[in-house]
């Protein structure tokens, strides 16, 4: 029988449908079981698509094609179902974010009590833009809507720890403190792959 | 916070401290006394008396929530499977209610929820909840287990034939989810778009099941209207509607908040009583009564009382409750516009009006805040307006952007003109 799609296109949608187009990162045990327990709560498990998704973006920070590819796989939804779930909602991230994603209430309220000032701030001492982060990979910025917090307006999410009735000095304390944490845990890190190296020279 | 459990039956339990009401302390306070008042009743009673009670959806439309109950197909030869589910996306611009109710007392709505799931013969319920609200879902997380151990949730509820599992689902920001059918949809796995209706989900909803959604605070009320009765309900209110209701006050006020008061409170008790007033130096200019897809309006409204149908005769909605207020150093234009760039940037593109015309709309402000305006463009945001007005698309997203706009044309035609004549924002 005649198709109306070209044998190429014909080859790129079987491929994206058996989810062999692109390398598949396979999920590790721990995500296979965190998925695993979300099955029961449904008739069908389409429904664990996105907590799947938040799974593994937990434990890899992002949503990359690869990990789209393997959650597709894995619970057998079509890679275009899954895609169209991810690229619908904000907190499911397709790109590579920073340790600290700062959700930046841009809603009503924050407008009329001076969310814009605070956002000003934010992008002069940080040097990014909403959508981008920074240099050293600590700070990403992004506008939200509503945060649900209005009479404590303006107010701000830094990952998931709600920040409220801000002013331009408390930015300055929040994110120079957050700075300093995932610096000095760098350090930590460092230092540990550091004396590992140092164990494996020793054996 | 009053803590009266006879005028203030949703906050009785929120103290000052921000925690959560564990399950002791919950039903020492009379809690679950609704729940195991209603499993001694038959459902289509718990129906009626919800119907008789007056109580009116407290998401935004304000529907008899008994009534909608009352459209799920029941008896024997109805099907098998129903669904309740909790519509916790809250995400309204200035909406600030459900994350109260749930963070601080998560057993309230628990028992809400069970005693609507055995009203409407459902076995399975979930909480579609924002993926921003941590703390709430941690909290409801926790109840679950708690009531589940008490026998008041799970199988075999208190020794009897009726089972109910309660699933926590977390969303992940998207205002849409609030229009209960792109909700189903989402639940199912799905990109939210709204769903055409007829079929109406008490008929047709989740997994194509009979299903009801309600909103966090509708639940809240059901308790205390099983264990108290229609009529003192009822008298909860001091206008034409029942119960009391969660308002809020968010703006340049001097003190803003959420508050638990009788339905039919008039706007200006809560704007000046208990949110104190205006900020020095500033006046009201106008006010959206039920969040950002309300019409506006003004200080001659003050005296209406927060009832659906006199904020509806007033020209505008209820909506939510919570009421943002805008003052007169505050630039209108520059509200509608930030208002306006919510609404396209959570349109979800199925519907012309709404897709095309929200950026068209947001263009056309931009280009009068900016100083660049013409005075066409008023006509143009007319129609524009016009078109995005209810029967033009499939869910109420547009026709609810459509609302601060049109009224703002209306009450702030003045401040556009001058942005246009100026060529700058006065407010500036």
């Amino acid at each position: 029988m005649s198709s109306i799609f070209e044998p190429e296109i014909i080859e790129v949608m079987e491929h994206s449908k058996s989810g062999q187009g692109k390398p598949t990162a396979s999920l590790s045990t721990t995500e296979k079981e965190e998925i695993d327990r979300e099955f029961s709560h449904y008739e069908d498990k389409g429904s664990v698509g996105l907590e799947a998704l938040r799974i593994v973006q937990k434990h890899r920070g992002w949503v990359s094609d690869e990990s789209l590819h393997a959650v597709s796989a894995y619970l057998d939804i079509p890679v275009a179902q899954l895609e169209s779930v991810a690229t619908y909602f904000q907190l499911i991230f397709r790109q590579p974010v920073g340790k600290e994603v700062i959700f930046l209430c841009k809603s009503a309220s924050c407008w009329i009590m001076g969310c814009n000032r605070l956002q000003e701030k934010i992008q002069n001492k940080l040097q990014i833009k909403p959508g981008e982060t920074t240099e050293d990979g600590i700070f990403t910025l992004l506008e939200t809507p509503c945060l649900g917090d209005c009479d404590k307006a303006p107010v701000m999410m830094v990952g998931e720890e709600m920040h409220r009735n801000l002013t331009e000095a408390d930015i300055d304390e929040i994110l120079d403190n957050k700075a300093n944490i995932n610096r000095a845990e760098g350090c930590r890190h460092n230092h540990a792959e550091g004396s590992r190296h140092a164990d494996k020279s020793a054996d | 916070m009053q803590t009266n459990p006879l005028t203030n039956p949703l906050t009785k339990n929120i103290g000052p401290h921000n925690s959560a009401t564990d399950i002791g302390h919950y039903r020492d306070n009379g809690g679950y006394r609704g729940w195991r008042k209603a499993l001694d009743m038959a459902p289509k009673d718990i129906v009626k008396l919800v119907q008789d009670g007056g109580l009116r959806g407290r998401g935004g439309a304000g529907f008899n929530t008994g009534l909608k109950w009352s459209f799920v197909p029941s008896g024997e030869d109805s099907p098998a499977v129903k669904y309740l589910v909790c519509n916790a996306d809250e995400m309204e611009p200035g909406t600030f209610k459900d994350r109260l109710l749930m963070e601080r007392d998560p057993h309230l709505l628990l028992e809400g929820m069970a005693i609507a799931a055995y009203a409407i013969e459902a076995r399975t319920a979930y909480i579609f909840i924002r993926g921003e609200y941590h703390l709430a879902a941690a909290r409801l997380q926790q109840a679950i287990a708690e009531a589940t151990e008490q026998g008041l949730l799970g199988s075999n509820i208190q020794g009897g034939d009726y089972s109910l599992e309660i699933h926590l689902h977390r969303s992940a920001g998207n205002y849409i989810c609030g229009e209960e059918t792109a909700l189903l949809n989402a639940l199912e796995g799905r990109r939210a778009v709204p769903r055409a209706k007829p079929p109406f989900p008490q008929v047709s909803g989740l997994w194509g099941k009979p299903t009801v959604v309600n909103n966090v605070e509708t639940f809240c009320n059901i308790p205390h209207l099983i264990d108290m009765g229609a009529e003192w309900y009822r008298s909860l209110g001091r206008g034409e509607d029942a119960g009391s209701k969660l308002f809020g006050v968010s703006g340049k006020v001097k003190n803003p908040g959420t508050w638990e008061l009788p339905m039919g409170t008039p706007v200006r008790e809560i704007i000046e009583q208990h949110a104190g007033g205006m900020q020095d130096g500033l006046q009201l200019k106008g006010f959206l009564p039920g969040g950002g897809s309300t019409d506006f309006l003004g200080p001659e409204h003050l005296d209406v009382p927060m009832d659906y149908d006199a904020i509806g005769k007033a020209g505008s909605r209820m909506g939510t409750g919570t009421i943002i207020v805008l003052d007169d150093h505050t630039c209108p234009v520059g509200l509608v516009l930030n208002l306006s760039q919510f609404f396209a940037r959570e349109s979800c593109g199925w519907c012309t009006p709404c897709r095309d015309g929200l950026p068209w709309v947001v263009k056309i402000l931009q280009r009068i805040e900016s100083g660049e305006g013409r005075l066409e463009d008023l006509e143009l945001l007319r129609e524009q307006a016009g078109r995005m007005g209810p029967g033009n698309t499939f869910c109420a997203l547009a026709p609810g952007a459509a609302e601060p706009l049109q009224s703002a044309l209306k009450l702030f035609e003045q401040d556009f003109v001058d942005h246009i004549e100026k060529g700058c924002c006065p407010f500036a």
